[in-house]
């Protein structure tokens, strides 16, 4: 690549931009009410299962981001429910599925005829060539759904994740708020699966609230803090990993988990600076 | 006087283990109810099954003249579970736990009225959290997480409050607190069902202890006096009940 060439001007960088914009802001608002009820894998293992769904797009032919929504979100609430029956076994149950969800994954796209190692691996950890015009309006579309679905039901959705219990006796739909959230976090790890790729998506829904978490006392302040975080790390990634000529997910993750860096060494100042609570 | 909560003949069974057997207990509006006994002896369940959070096995329930199957107005009804704190993994305020107990009576998808804010306030006042409302629930107290978790449960303005365990693993200053916003609340009308290991500074509230072993009701009255509460714990007074049943089952091997 010639270095006179600026990467803003070029089509496929604008679309990664694009892509990154929306990923940085849809996966922090959605992966903080898996953190806040200690779910912070669930991300991680929603990717394993979603690879199984992007071979069997190359498999039929058909958008491999279609296959991955709909497998992803079958997985998700096979999890939700996984969940809710409350069972001990629930552990190795997800373990089954997350390993079965890879293994699935690679195998199928060795049988496919048009899969080869280069896909698998924009799949894994993203790429910036990999963003066609259709996936920008599909990443458009579902992550403005996302956003919107946030600030619709996420007072109820924080009721529920702080409290199961206690939102079931204030008469709140739990269940199938769980099963929504559950859905969300299966469509983000879809719509972000081409900028940060499949193995690394969970990163962007945790590490941003986690570093938001050292600056600030309170929900919302987490929320809108994350978003900023996500969307500066998913930028500076794309950007950076042009000029380094690596995979933007990799880029993406380190410039986040950089900000955790520096924000858990200013949240040690900050919290001295603060009362003492009596 | 109406009838809060009516219980006829309810069982509730844990993997076939029976929990609660043939329990009937009225409510009525106005009363404090403390609800004792020792570890093990139901009385969570007991609580847990009034609110519909574990499922009858037999008997029925009904709140304010409703079965639990058909009962909808849960704005009505105050919970403050039995948790170790209010803190998950993401820091909040007490202000936004505070709020998330108002939910019930906000219309969805529209934004917080005054009177919703106005609400928080006054519980928060209650339990006299008001000046640490900014604060992280995290970096309170075990005693001051308590009194967050029941000012949430207030916002509702409810008529029956139903406390499990409020006072267990929390200093005496703020069993006291507890007591105060209580009394309060008494006051105003509202029905209390509190579940204690020991009633504490909350004694004088109490108008009627029922007490529990072994998923029975043993004793339902006055409350203990406070000096020879222990004699009352069904460990100390009634050795037999703390052991459990023989199951009938094993006569057949």
């Amino acid at each position: 690549m010639g270095i006179a060439v600026n990467p803003l001007a070029l089509d496929f960088m604008q679309r990664a931009l694009v892509a990154a914009l929306l990923v940085g802001l849809a996966a922090p608002a959605v992966g903080v009410f898996l953190v806040q009820r200690r779910m912070a894998l669930m991300g991680d293992g929603i990717g394993h299962i979603a690879l199984t769904g992007v071979a069997l797009g190359f498999l039929l032919g058909t958008a491999p981001v279609l296959t991955a929504v709909v497998v992803a979100t079958i997985g998700a609430v096979v999890i939700e429910l996984v969940r809710q029956s409350g069972r001990t076994s629930g552990d190795v149950a997800l373990a089954l599925m997350f390993y079965g969800g890879i293994a699935g994954g690679v195998l199928l796209i060795g049988l496919s005829s048009d899969g080869t190692n280069a896909n698998l691996l924009a799949y894994l950890f993203g790429s910036l060539t990999s963003v066609s015009p259709t996936d920008v309006v599909v990443i458009s579309a579902l992550s403005g759904v996302l956003l919107l679905t946030v600030a619709v039901v996420g007072r109820e959705l924080f009721a529920v994740c702080h409290d199961e219990e206690y939102a079931r006796v204030a008469g709140l739909p739990v269940r199938t708020l769980n099963i929504l959230l559950a859905v969300m976090a299966a469509v983000t790890v879809t719509v972000a699966m081409r900028v940060v790729g499949l193995l690394l998506v969970s990163a962007l829904m945790v590490v941003p609230v986690a570093t938001a978490q050292q600056l600030v006392r309170g929900f919302r302040a987490t929320v809108l803090v994350a978003l900023g975080s996500g969307v500066l790390a998913s930028l500076s990634g794309v950007i950076g990993s042009y000029y380094a000529d690596t995979a933007p997910g990799a880029m993406i993750v380190v410039v986040a988990l950089g900000f955790f860096l520096l924000a858990s060494t200013a949240g040690v100042v900050v919290r001295r600076r603060r009362p003492v609570p009596a | 006087m109406s009838a809060v909560v009516q219980v006829r003949g309810a069982s509730v069974a844990y993997d076939r283990r029976p929990a609660l057997s043939d329990i009937d207990l009225t409510v009525t509006t106005g009363e404090v109810v403390a609800v004792l006994g020792a570890n093990g002896s139901g009385k969570s369940t007991l609580v847990r099954m009034l609110l519909g959070l574990v499922p009858l096995t037999g008997g029925s329930v009904s709140l304010f003249g409703t079965p639990l199957g058909r009962f909808s107005d849960w704005p009505r009804i105050g919970y403050v579970p039995q948790r170790v704190g209010a803190a998950t993994g993401v820091p909040a305020t007490v202000r936004e736990v505070v709020a998330s107990g108002r939910l019930p009576r906000m219309s969805r998808l529209r934004r917080a009225t005054a009177a919703d804010r106005a609400a928080v306030d006054r519980a928060l006042e209650v339990v006299g959290l008001l000046e640490r409302a900014e604060l992280s629930v995290g970096t309170l107290s075990g005693g001051q997480q308590q009194r967050v978790l029941i000012a949430r449960a207030l916002t509702c303005e409810p008529a029956l409050l139903v406390l499990d365990e409020p006072t267990s693993g929390v200093d005496l200053a703020s069993q006291a607190a507890l007591a105060d916003a209580l009394r309060l609340l008494v006051d105003s009308g509202v029905t209390v069902i509190n579940v204690a290991h020991e009633l504490g500074p909350m004694h004088a509230l109490v108008t009627r202890a029922i007490t529990l072993a072994d998923g029975r009701v043993l004793h339902d009255g006055p409350p203990p006096e406070p000096d020879h509460l222990h004699l009352h714990d069904p460990e100390h007074a009634h050795p037999p009940h703390a052991a459990p049943p023989a199951p009938s089952a094993w006569g057949l091997l």
